[in-house]
């Protein structure tokens, strides 16, 4: 069963780094981007091209997005009762205490500060999925009734 | 400048192996402990003898307490304007999806479930050390206000 994890980021280094990066640590992770805020939220709500969009697993989120930025998409997850079970993690460049602090209050599950170099980038994906895919309890949702959907009983052989 | 972890946990055996890991992973840790639910809000409150308590960088919770439950000190915590932003790490050895989704839902940082065996346990406690202590940037502590 493949990890959903949905990376909310505009920037394609940033983007290309976390993607190899994951690729290299775990091949069970299946990694979806958006590129905006607006992106994320339609995929959040599956809507548009999104409606057969997987409930992600985890959400990787960047601050400082175009359209509509990553505190709202933050506070649009935890404020929303079907959403604000999925740990999300703020992945950004600011160091700003104020977006520390705004970010926890919002119930960010964490924030982690993009380092500039490489390896170290590498390195601090690695201990995400060390962290949140192989030592974290993750809330299931795979018997979870989807609204307009029909339940899907899977038995595992 | 050491980092203050708050522990609420009732089993000796666990606080026991929990300290040792710590001390183990990171000298810089100030564990305190609290052996029930209402011994953590009395810490986090700064009531009684917990007056001059520091505020916790980081609370690891136990889900099943004494006198309070862990699920009500989460509820307290992340209800609470001023201590809604320490992160609060569910520690318990429940895996019942029930207890999860809850813990969740009441905005848990993140949930853990204690393995049964010595070094597995150890192991634990080193990742929440190199991950919440090390990578995480936390908030810092609230200026003025004692």
């Amino acid at each position: 069963m493949p990890l959903q994890v949905l990376l909310v980021e505009d920037s394609p280094g940033d983007l290309r780094l976390t993607q190899e990066a994951f690729r290299d640590v775990n091949p069970f992770v299946r990694l979806h981007i958006a590129n905006d805020g607006v992106e994320a939220m339609a995929f959040l709500k599956r809507e548009g091209r999104y409606l057969d969009a997987p409930r992600p697993d985890l959400v990787l989120l960047d601050l400082n997005l175009p359209k509509v930025d990553g505190r709202e998409v933050l506070a649009y997850i935890k404020d929303d009762p079907g959403l604000k079970t999925i740990p999300t993690v703020i992945l950004t460049s600011s160091e700003a205490e104020s977006d520390v602090v705004k970010s926890y209050q919002l119930q960010a599950n964490c924030y982690l500060s993009k380092p500039m170099h490489f390896e170290a980038f590498h390195n601090l994906v690695k201990s995400i999925n060390d962290f949140w895919l192989t030592r974290v309890k993750l809330p299931q949702h795979r018997n979870a009734v989807e609204p307009g959907k029909p339940r899907l009983i899977e038995r595992q052989t | 400048m050491p980092i203050q972890v708050l522990l609420v946990e009732d089993s000796p055996g666990d606080v026991r192996l929990t300290q040792e890991a710590f001390r183990d992973a990171n000298r810089s840790i100030n564990l305190h402990v609290a052996s029930d639910g209402v011994e953590a809000m009395a810490f986090l409150r700064r009531e009684g003898i917990h007056q001059n308590a520091p505020r916790p960088d980081l609370i690891l919770l136990d889900l099943n307490l004494p006198k309070m439950d862990g699920r009500e000190v989460l509820a307290h915590i992340k209800e609470d304007e001023r201590l809604k932003t320490i992160p609060t790490v569910v520690l318990t050895t429940s895996d019942a999806e029930a207890d999860i989704v809850k813990s969740y839902e009441l905005q848990a940082n993140c949930y853990l479930t204690k393995p049964v065996q010595l070094d597995a346990f150890e192991g634990l406690v080193k990742s929440i050390n190199d991950f919440w202590l090390t990578k995480v940037k936390l908030p810092q502590q609230e200026q003025g206000g004692r």
